[in-house]
């Protein structure tokens, strides 16, 4: 993120204001279900698709429907149903311990594809990549159940202590490469299902999409570093994300992503924020447990506490968060596999240097605490956590919380205990701010005035 | 004299405690749980006050804990038990830096600042392993009262290893010991030391500092203390009111509240 692309956006149209983000994300995200349900009837080819190491530019110039299946499994808990998708695989032999997203899935196909939002179609091609571990073996179900083909991309990651990628050195053009190439075989794959000779041309304008739709998601981001923060990272955050993910590449998410900027700037302009009364910053690091997120919200705002920034907005949203993240659209196909091998390896290596990028967005968005959130069901994104608490406690006496949940698993999260937590941690805050703790009313003081 | 009353609604027991406004603990009750939080929380406090001398009409100021606290009617506020042991204890052992609570049904750790505030903690998640209820699992089993426990832990020779970490299974794995013909104390020794190493790895993520103070009602019992500062390599600090200290926190903030509200026209005048 930089505060060059903040500075050059433009300014807001008069009567852009209206826009509201979150109803026209959810009639977005309405009509993209409405569009799966009829994918077959209109003739059209699906790919299923993660939200990180995809290839949905070249899936986009076929004109594929893309469906997200980690995207139906977390709808199931923001509808509240994911228990019953749960229990249904659970039921069928996978462990509580499997990763819920994959087990809300199975229960899907258990289930003949009835989501709560829709038919989900079964897909022509699923794209998998080691970006996520459980990707490969997840394809691995869907070969086995709905005898579904899928191409795995490897998309390498460079670690090591003090040392990332940097873009252009050799090791950086030589994975490049290697995603280059595997692009190819995969263009040959849809070339064979869609019947289609590949269009350049297609791929590019799929790219200058997403490359305007980058910008404003990077405003966007920018934008919550003002005080008071005009939107809630984990909340209206999730909206937007979801948008980003979905309508990636399409002129509806150019539009929704510009106008989403404008109303914010408006907000910003007019010196509204999220809450009433913003007491705290605070930066939520992890996965969101989507099946209590309104909730887990609810206990922090009532407290004056706003999430102005959180790391899930970056890695879940393609990771072109930087301004050298753009495609060149003069050669298409190489700047898709450069970028895919930049932002997959900064995607990979973040989990290695979490507690470096963290203390930046500390700083960046004047945060008072640091919430990490520990997934019961997905220990790759929760190792580490506490090490990170460590350093940032220690080198910038950042005070911060560590709560257990789930994905989307209703049967982790307990609200007692949670709430004693988040309880506890604002009373902390409230000491640091030399205020006596007491009961979350409008009377406390301390924090950001 | 003007008073301050703290009280601390837990998962298996009320405490009460009315402090003075030189923050002197004059009245004291506790009481096992009933299915009524808002009952049981007067009658503790009733019996605090009966312990004190006092009338209610002479507390000024009231503030609640534990899991409870919010079904406090009469309370004027409410801090969660983290805040209160962490300012309990160093009430009670002005050194401590290091909180480790153990309940029935929570198990803690504070990292606390010289003034009493809490600068980190932890606690257990959602399982009970390494909880006071870990105890009451081996009570149970062995149909022994819970204050018997620790002296006869402490008269083992050969302490079993318990493996499991969950409570329910816990109470089979000891009647399964018993049932070899393993003595009842080894296998008490046994569960004494899981809950030892559950708690002093709890105490590890917030880091341990002298002076460590015990707290809860576990802190009661001896092969407990003795386990832990043979973990933490240290003598620990075991208050007899240990067990009050979430109830004596919560007191002190209603003090500390009061006091601090009393002083501020007077600052206002002078100012």
């Amino acid at each position: 993120m930089n505060t060059e692309t903040l500075e050059r956006a433009p300014a807001p149209a008069a009567g852009e204001a209206e826009f509201n983000p979150i109803q026209e994300g959810q009639r977005l995200m309405k009509a993209w279900y409405a569009n799966l349900e009829q994918a077959k009837a209109r003739d059209q080819k699906v790919a299923n698709v993660f939200v990180m190491g995809n290839a949905v530019e070249i899936l986009r110039a076929f004109d594929f429907q893309l469906v997200f299946p980690e995207i139906n499994s977390l709808q199931t808990g923001v509808r509240k149903k994911s228990e019953e998708y749960l229990r249904e695989s659970e039921d069928y032999g996978y462990s509580p311990d499997v990763c819920s997203y994959v087990k809300a899935d199975v229960g899907l196909i258990l289930r003949e594809q009835q989501h709560p939002a829709g038919q989900i179609p079964k897909a022509d091609i699923a794209i998998t990549s080691n970006m996520c571990s459980t990707f490969i073996k997840w394809g691995e179900i869907w070969e086995r159940m709905l005898k579904m083909p899928t191409f795995t991309l490897d998309l390498p990651g460079q670690r090591g202590p003090n040392w990332q990628v940097r873009r252009g050195d050799a090791q950086h053009m030589a994975d490049a490469q290697w995603v280059e190439a595997q692009f190819r075989h995969l263009i040959t794959r849809c070339e064979n299902i869609t019947g289609r000779r590949f269009d350049f041309d297609k791929l590019a304008q799929v790219q200058d999409r997403v490359n305007r739709m980058v910008h404003h998601w990077n405003n966007v981001m920018a934008l919550n570093r003002v005080c008071p923060a005009p939107y809630n990272a984990m909340l209206d955050g999730l909206t937007y994300i979801g948008i980003m993910n979905v309508y990636r590449g399409t002129e509806e998410g150019v539009e929704y992503m510009r106008r989403l900027e404008e109303q914010l700037r408006a907000k910003v302009a007019r010196g509204e924020g999220r809450v009433a009364e913003e007491r705290f910053r605070l930066l939520f690091s992890g996965t969101p447990c989507y099946v209590s997120m309104r909730r887990l919200v609810e206990l922090f705002e009532t407290w004056g506490g706003v999430f102005a920034y959180s790391d899930y907005l970056t890695f879940a949203a393609g990771g072109m968060d930087a301004g050298e993240m753009v495609y060149d659209t003069s050669r298409p196909l190489e700047s898709l596999a450069e970028i895919t091998a930049l932002a997959a390896q900064r995607g990979l290596s973040n989990q290695f240097f979490a507690h470096e990028r963290l203390a930046q967005q500390i700083k960046e968005y004047d945060v008072d605490g640091i919430v990490f959130h520990g997934i019961k069901s997905c220990r790759f994104v929760s190792s580490g956590m506490a090490d990170t608490r460590n350093y940032l406690n220690q080198r910038l006496n950042m005070p911060s919380l560590y709560i257990e949940s789930d994905l989307i698993d209703p049967r982790y999260w307990s609200d007692a205990q949670i709430k004693n937590r988040v309880d506890a941690f604002f009373e902390s805050l409230h000491q640091r701010g030399g205020a006596a703790p007491g009961t979350p009313a409008t009377t406390t003081t301390g924090g950001k005035a | 004299m003007r008073y301050f009353g703290g009280v601390d609604v837990g998962s298996t027991q009320t405490k009460a405690v009315v402090l003075d406004e030189d923050g002197k603990l004059v009245g004291r009750a506790l009481l096992d749980m009933e299915t009524s939080m808002v009952t049981i929380a007067q009658d503790a406090f009733r019996a605090a006050l009966a312990d004190a001398g006092l009338a209610e009409s002479q507390v000024e100021r009231i503030a609640s804990t534990g899991y409870g606290r919010y079904n406090v009617s009469f309370g004027h506020e409410q801090v969660t038990e983290i805040s209160c042991h962490a300012r309990g204890a160093v009430a009670l052992f002005p050194g401590t830096r290091t909180v480790i609570d153990i309940g029935g049904q929570d198990t803690k750790a504070i990292a606390v600042k010289p003034d009493g505030q809490v600068a980190d903690f932890t606690m257990n998640d959602k399982c009970a392993a390494g909880t006071g209820r870990f105890l009451g699992a081996a009570s149970y089993a062995l149909e022994m009262s819970l204050s018997d426990l620790g002296p006869l832990a402490q008269q083992s020779r050969n302490p079993v290893r318990i493996t499991t970490t969950c409570t329910v299974f816990a109470e089979s794995e000891i009647i399964s010991h018993l049932s070899k013909g393993i003595l009842p104390e080894d296998v008490l020794m046994g569960v004494h030391q899981a809950i030892t190493s559950r708690c002093v790895s709890l105490a590890r993520r917030v880091g341990i500092h002298s002076e460590v103070t015990f707290t809860g009602g576990v802190s009661r019992n001896v092969a407990m203390v003795q386990l832990i500062e043979q973990a933490v390599g240290m003598k620990i600090n075991v208050s007899p009111d240990a067990h009050f200290c979430g109830a004596l926190g919560a007191a002190l903030f209603a003090r500390e509240h009061a006091l601090s509200n009393a002083a501020a026209p007077v600052e206002a005048a002078l100012a």
